[in-house]
């Protein structure tokens, strides 16, 4: 699986390199590094799909938000303040940004490095929300946030805000 | 060229990595994706398609208050929940002038409804309704759910969400008014026009209800 993703990478980082000077490999490595998105950006829902449907003994919490959602904005610290609190258990926590194409350079990468976020963040810009979001989980009303958690045993799917940090605790300590 | 290949191998190995501890060391692939089920048809609460919707006697954005009974000559009404501040009531403003323009001469006017409490959400206040109405040239009326009183009687749970009413205020459609928010261009499928399509012809929308993608409706 890890290689199947290096090469994936290693796909897009060899299209993006197209038209730049092959001649010169360091020159061609320093756009590269410039260009490349420190956020993995996935256009279509299938490229995550399986992040949904782990078989393991890890817990994950996935939270959809976007920058422009004041709410999600609202509970992210809550999210972040898991890290202290499970530090050394099996928790993965992925933030998928469903913000816009147009705004992941202006709006969404800022506000990762400023906040130097712990959880993963990855962007999803698959727009055909409708043809998604019920793989996720059919009670998805169509806004965000929500948070998916599961592990192999247990799946709790939440369509509204954390009102605070002890709504959100109570949910992920019933998995441990 | 070899040491080109070479740079390419060691960035593609290191960004393969960085994936895969991104995603704590479980890339995602497309083997295993969660089968989709299928949807309710009513909304979590309020009107289901084949109710009778309420009537209502809201103020516009042209100070003047409006009811559905005063549309004398309609066939119907589009009416929309929608906002000022959500994104994406902002990016189908165009499109929910387009429909209007092509549908109320056929007798189905857009009604937009803002359901927001400004309290929560200062963006949608009945003063910058008027603003944004008045920047956008809304030719349809846009009106203030003062009060939010009307919005949990439809079941409204986005902006924008659209409760398409026949005649008789009998819900015909829910939900969202195509199939790309972003993009009108990638749209496949109008659901709404669709739907006034069909009742056009004498038939039943299919499908006569979808998840209407939006942000919540702000309240205190």
């Amino acid at each position: 699986m890890q290689l199947w993703s290096t090469l994936l990478l290693g796909g897009i980082v060899l299209s993006s390199c197209q038209g730049q000077d092959s001649s010169n490999g360091i020159q061609a490595e320093a756009i590269v590094r410039e260009a490349a998105p420190p956020i993995p950006i996935y256009d279509s829902f299938d490229q995550i799909a399986s992040l949904f449907n782990k078989q393991n003994d890890t817990t994950y919490l996935i939270n959809f938000w976007a920058t422009w959602c004041k709410p999600c904005v609202e509970e992210m610290p809550y999210i972040e303040r898991l890290h202290e609190d499970f530090a050394g258990k099996k928790l993965s926590v992925v933030l998928v940004s469903l913000d816009f194409p147009d705004q992941i350079e202006s709006k969404l990468i800022p506000f990762v490095q400023q906040r130097q976020l712990r959880s993963s963040v990855i962007a999803l810009t698959d727009g055909n929300y409708n043809a998604w979001i019920d793989r996720v989980d059919p009670a998805w009303g169509g806004a965000i946030p929500v948070t998916l958690i599961y592990n192999a045993e247990k799946r709790v799917f939440i369509d509204r805000q954390f009102s605070d940090y002890e709504a959100l605790k109570s949910v992920v300590d019933s998995f441990f | 060229m070899k040491k080109l290949m070479f740079v390419l191998l060691a960035i593609a190995l290191g960004a393969g990595i960085w994936v895969a501890a991104t995603l704590k060391e479980n890339p995602v692939d497309s083997t295993s994706a969660v089968e989709a089920v299928e949807v309710s048809q009513v909304t979590a609460a309020g009107l289901a398609v084949g109710d009778i919707a309420p009537d209502f006697n809201l103020m516009g954005v042209d100070r003047k208050n409006y009811s559905l009974a005063g549309f004398e000559d309609a066939k119907g009404f589009i009416v929309t929940f929608t906002c000022n501040h959500c994104p994406f009531a902002v990016m189908y403003e165009d499109r929910l002038i387009a429909l209007h323009n092509k549908y109320a001469p056929l007798g189905y006017p857009v009604i937009a409804i803002n359901p927001n409490d400004p309290a929560a959400e200062p963006a949608d206040s009945f003063e910058k309704m008027i603003v944004r109405a008045q920047e956008k040239s809304f030719p349809f009326v846009y009106l203030f759910d003062e009060g939010q009183k009307v919005y949990p009687q439809y079941g409204a749970e986005r902006t924008p969400h659209i409760f398409l009413l026949d005649n008789t205020r009998k819900v015909r459609y829910i939900g969202a008014i195509d199939d790309n928010a972003r993009d009108a261009s990638l749209v496949t499928t109008k659901y709404v026009e669709n739907a006034i399509d069909a009742l056009q012809r004498g038939e039943e929308p299919d499908p006569s209800f979808t998840k209407a993608i939006g942000c919540t409706i702000k309240f205190l």
